[in-house]
């Protein structure tokens, strides 16, 4: 089972207001994404703990439902 | 998590300088994010501890729970969870990788 492309991007923004979300499905098949998330709450923090504050906004669908999305994380 | 987990996923980490769990094995990924972080340390000639998870459904859900990470791939070098796939390429791909290796005295090629 898959996700949205537009619900990912929604639950990141929900949880991280200033977020720039860019979301490619990468096979065409809404399995396979790639998201960049770029955010000023990243400042200060490793990329594990960005990460897993990108992890922590998709609510536990990562790994779940949401097998393959690539994250790449940028300090605004 | 069980103790019983908890202990056999501290043991792993705690006599290999370098543990990769994985889906499948270093010769045979099952998936390709495992296989893309494998191919790094093989490129990088490490020599490393692939623990693959599909043969134990519990260090699978406990290896999430013990790093607080919910996938897998996840490399740990020296006991200390370095990150998954996304992270371990891009610290390929900036020279951060060598750089941990180098900083904890782990055999590489340079």
């Amino acid at each position: 089972m898959g996700m949205e492309l537009k619900e990912i991007e929604k639950l990141i923004k929900a949880s991280i207001p200033d977020a720039l979300v860019e979301i490619h499905d990468l096979a065409g098949d809404g399995n396979h994404y790639s998201a960049t998330v770029s955010s000023s709450s990243f400042i200060g923090k490793s990329k594990i703990e960005q990460h897993k504050i990108v992890y922590a906004s998709l609510k536990g669908k990562m790994g779940n439902e949401l097998h393959a999305l690539e994250i790449k994380t940028k300090v605004k | 998590m069980e103790q019983k987990i908890q202990d056999l996923i501290d043991n792993e980490i705690s006599n290999h300088d370098v543990c990769l769990f994985m889906k499948g094995t270093p010769d045979a990924p099952q998936c390709g994010f495992s296989m893309a972080v494998s191919n790094i340390l093989k490129i990088l000639e490490v020599k490393f501890n692939g623990i693959n998870v599909l043969e134990n459904e519990q260090i699978r859900q406990g290896i999430k729970e013990f790093s607080e990470w919910p996938t897998i791939p996840q490399l740990y070098i020296k006991k200390e969870f370095v990150g998954g796939c996304d992270i371990v390429k891009e610290m390929y791909e900036n020279g951060e990788l060598k750089k941990i290796l180098q900083d904890k005295k782990v055999a590489h090629k340079i």
